[in-house]
């Protein structure tokens, strides 16, 4: 099957900024796809190389098998929702949701129409007669992707589509996109810097850093196994560990890393690697006690369950984790 | 500094600004007075009596009547002139990186920055260079010159407002450079050009300096009153005259500020 | 939705614009010096062109005898300018130009500070407007306003008669350099019209940079016991000072050039402006008048370098 979106060997670079740096990337029809990564980290220019605002300075860009560098925004079936959502403050909803089909020349009457059922479809029928200076955040962010929905698009690129709302409006359209990509089957590719948004909607990650891909696969994948110590760190807050604790729990390796809830603290069954150190500080977060425990002055946190009693600082305790749970990495 | 200050103003201060406005509105307002004054010979105050028969004077006068037509044709082409390539020029620099920038900003303002009477001279000397004879067309030419930048200080401060990515959604729903330009570009931009077009039309009806170097034989309406202030042949004529110049210059001023007033100001360093 | 894309890559449009378009897009440098292109090439060649013509006439010379230019390189004509009585004329000018800005500040300080500050609402654009439409009304009229109010019979003898202060006109007029037969003849009436015209000028960038001192500071000074005074020295005078020299730079600029003011109130001798346009207007003396203009060039181009350095840009 062609891929939705191809990346051979990609760069973009600005005078001596590689804002991406030979990048490889194969993203699947109908895949969900998130790029996920600190700001800077090429994330955005990716998107914006794939919807045309950007030209590659190397490589070969596909789109469902066509090449696409050198040819215009206007001329790809590639819809974008932007971070600021972009709506045109000139024209009412409605003529913004149906601006992709005016400048295709399709008639008034038809295209009014269509821009009624994609404003039904994110929710907001009857709203076509408003200014966008009337709507909320979140009602904004929807016309932004009614826009961009109605014209059909074989790919549909968000940029930091939740950035701008609020915690429980943005859980909401975490739910709501989901479900949409599923029953439009489009191809989306979004990018964010928050890592819980990027683990919970996307089929796959792209963890960037510095322009470059660090790690790419699921979401289990990228959390569970972090293969590099940037994406151990970025996604979620991972241990690492040094190699010498490595050697001391029998295991041979440059860095490991360690996930603060994979980790009790006392009890210990047989099986188990475990370590000794002393209570340094804790603190409570609700759900879970954030406890840290220097080990030969190597600092671990973990994160214990609120259930399980608080050790007190300078209380000497025993660490005891899952082999399994241990992840092997390079140096870097 | 928003409203977070329950705070009144001093007295001193009030008194102050209040009396720097009334220093700025009381000559204006005089000038309104003389309009209506019987005195001929002087400037007597108060006016020993007041008429509208002064209008009906300058009415019938048609060296004023040619010098306003002058100065609208004049000032209307030199409006237009300076809209394109202020326009053009605005676009440039906010929709493009390119080295150079500041120096096209400069280039622009110049023109405005340094004294009229240079920008008057130079061009003078030029043109009596160049065998150019004064004409109709070289005061257009100066006046276009300095007005370009009040149009492009207005397009500049509505570019920035119309964030880029208004541009790339619409090139991103499929709409070409043209259709950009015409469904996004233009009814974002166009009150600004407006605004711009306004005050550079109150600029040029205005100007005085530049033109009596450039200007031949004919006079605009800023010349023959500049001869009439050195020269008084019929004062109430002029007083009548400077009133309805006065709200000429008002009324594109207020329609300016009434296309910008949310957001960006009207470029006040403009003259 | 009856619209689907069948394709991924549309195809070209078969219209001009679309072909058009396309190019402008794959060469933007294109695009930009289409742009460009007009704008510079006017202001290029027109301007910068006559600009570039008239100063390199201040270096040639005129011969005395027949009037004709002498087209030969010489530094006479600068010779010329530093002159005792032209030298005068540009101390004479710097100094109008320097005393104006500094009282267009003083006015200008205040009006600006209550905009800024305590101005809301619709008297925020009461200000606004008032500052506004005095500035952009039309200059000669307005000089034609002075010369009806500084004339003997005008309405400030009338008032200064009426308060029975006739006593201290008189006696302001009859003080040297500043005073003279009356006031449209003198310093004095000059001053005031340079002021009264530019000072509009001033306003708005100070006005600018006070409201970008955040309130705060303002409070925090007093609470940490600073009087009014100290707190206008210290903090809201530093603070403003950009602003004030970004509109120092129209006042000075703008009374260094200017040639129809003193010309209509005034005394006889002479700013750059009027000594410009004689030079090139009855004495027929080109390369002089061009060496005049070098001088508000060169000191505006002073200016500008010590206001960059004091961060005025950023108040425009």
């Amino acid at each position: 099957m062609t891929a939705a979106v191809l990346f051979e060997n990609v760069s973009r670079h600005f005078g001596t900024v590689k804002a991406v740096d030979a990048v490889d990337l194969e993203i699947a029809a109908g895949e969900f796809f998130a790029m996920l990564g600190p700001s800077g980290s090429g994330k955005t220019t990716c998107l914006r190389l794939m919807a045309g605002f950007e030209q590659p300075t190397g490589g070969h860009i596909e789109i469902f098998g066509e090449t696409a560098e050198g040819v215009p925004p206007y001329r790809r079936s590639v819809n974008t929702v932007f971070q600021d959502y972009a709506l045109f403050p000139h024209l009412s909803i409605l003529d913004n949701v149906a601006y992709g089909l005016m400048v295709k020349g399709i008639g008034r009457q038809e295209r009014h129409r269509a821009a009624e059922d994609a404003l039904a479809m994110v929710k907001l029928p009857g709203y076509g007669q408003r200014r966008p200076g009337q709507l909320s955040g979140g009602q904004r962010q929807r016309v932004a992707l009614a826009r961009a929905l109605v014209n059909k698009p074989k790919v549909l690129l968000l940029d930091e589509p939740l950035g701008a709302l609020d915690l429980k409006l943005r859980e909401q359209m975490q739910e709501e996109l989901k479900s949409l990509q599923k029953s439009l089957g489009i191809t989306f590719v979004f990018v964010t810097h928050d890592q819980g948004e990027a683990l919970s909607m996307a089929d796959r990650i792209a963890v960037f850093n510095d322009g470059k891909i660090q790690q790419l696969g699921t979401p289990e994948d990228i959390y569970q196994r972090p293969q590099t110590r940037f994406v151990a760190d970025f996604v979620g807050s991972s241990n690492i560990l040094s190699s010498a604790i490595c050697a001391r729990l029998g295991v041979p390796a440059a860095a490991a890393s360690l996930r603060p809830e994979a980790i009790a603290i006392g009890t210990s069954w047989a099986e188990q690697l475990t370590l000794p150190g002393t209570v340094t500080a804790r603190s409570f977060l609700g759900a879970v006690n954030r406890v840290s425990v220097d080990c030969d002055g190597e600092k671990i946190v973990v994160a214990s369950p609120a259930a399980m009693p608080l050790p007190d600082i300078g209380a000497e305790v025993q660490l005891a984790f899952s082999r399994n749970d241990l992840h092997v990495m390079e140096a870097a | 500094m928003r409203s977070d200050r329950s705070t009144s103003a001093p007295l001193g201060l009030k008194v102050a600004a209040i009396g720097g406005l009334a220093f700025l509105h009381i000559p204006i307002l005089l000038i309104f007075l003389y309009a209506f004054t019987t005195e001929e010979k002087s400037y007597q105050f108060p006016p020993p009596g007041l008429t509208l028969q002064w209008f009906a004077v300058t009415w019938d006068r048609p060296d004023v009547w040619a010098a306003l037509t002058l100065s609208i044709k004049v000032a209307t082409i030199a409006t237009a002139i300076a809209l394109v390539l202020g326009t053009l020029c605005a676009a440039a620099v906010s929709q493009t990186r390119f080295f150079g920038r500041e120096t096209i900003s400069l280039l622009v303002i110049l023109p405005i920055a340094l004294p009229g009477i240079i920008t008057g001279i130079a061009l003078r000397s030029a043109f009596s260079m160049a065998d150019i004879p004064f004409s109709f067309w070289t005061i257009v030419l100066g006046h276009a010159t300095f007005c370009i930048v009040v149009v492009y200080n207005n397009a500049v401060a509505r570019f920035r407002r119309v964030s880029g990515s208004l541009i790339e959604a619409s090139m991103d729903l499929g709409a070409d450079g043209f259709q950009t330009f015409r469904h996004v570009i233009l009814p974002n931009i166009g009150t600004a050009l407006l605004a711009g077009g306004m005050l550079a039309f109150a600029l040029s009806f205005d100007e005085v300096i530049v033109t009596t170097f450039t200007g031949g034989q004919q006079s605009t309406l800023p010349i023959w009153m500049l001869e009439e202030l050195i020269r008084p042949r019929q004062r109430p004529v002029t007083n009548v005259v400077a009133m309805v110049v006065m709200l000429v210059t008002f009324l594109p001023i207020l329609a300016a500020y009434y296309l910008t007033r949310d957001g960006d100001q009207i470029a006040g360093a403009g003259k | 939705m009856t619209l689907a894309a069948t394709q991924t890559i549309l195809p070209n449009r078969p219209r001009l614009s679309g072909r058009i378009s396309d190019f402008l897009w794959k060469h933007p440098q294109v695009l930009l010096a289409v742009l460009l292109g007009p704008p510079v090439l006017w202001l290029g060649i027109i301007y910068l062109g006559s600009l570039f013509a008239l100063l390199l006439q201040s270096f040639f010379s005129i011969d005395d005898f027949s009037g004709l230019i002498n087209y030969e390189f010489t530094l006479a004509t600068y010779r010329q300018l530093l002159s005792d009585a032209n030298f005068d004329i540009i101390v004479r000018t710097v100094l109008m130009a320097a005393t104006v800005t500094l009282f267009s500040a003083v006015i200008a300080f205040p009006i600006a500070y209550y905009a800024a500050r305590y101005a809301r609402g619709k008297w925020k654009a009461v200000f606004y407007l008032g500052v506004m439409l005095p500035l952009w009304s039309s200059y000669l009229v307005k000089i034609y306003a002075w010369k009806l109010i500084l004339a003997k019979e005008g309405i400030l003898t009338w008032a200064f008669t009426k308060l029975n202060l006739l006593w201290l006109l008189d006696g302001w007029l009859s003080l040297p350099v500043i005073g003279g037969n009356s006031l449209s003849v003198s310093y004095t009436g000059t001053f005031l019209v340079f002021v009264y015209v530019w000072m509009p000028f001033m306003i708005l960038p100070i006005q600018a940079a006070l409201e970008r001192i955040p309130a705060n500071l303002i409070e925090a000074s007093s609470d940490l016991g600073g009087t009014p005074q100290q707190t206008f020295r210290h903090v809201l005078f530093p603070l403003a000072l950009p602003g004030i020299v970004a509109g120092s730079i129209f006042t000075f600029s703008l009374t260094l050039g200017d040639y129809i003011i003193p010309q209509i109130v005034g005394s006889s001798r002479l700013f750059i402006g009027q000594a410009v346009y004689a030079q090139q207007g009855t004495a027929g003396n080109i390369p002089l008048a061009a060496a005049f203009t070098v001088v508000p060039i060169v000191i505006m181009g002073l200016y500008l370098w010590m206001a960059k350095r004091m961060g005025a840009f950023d108040a425009l």
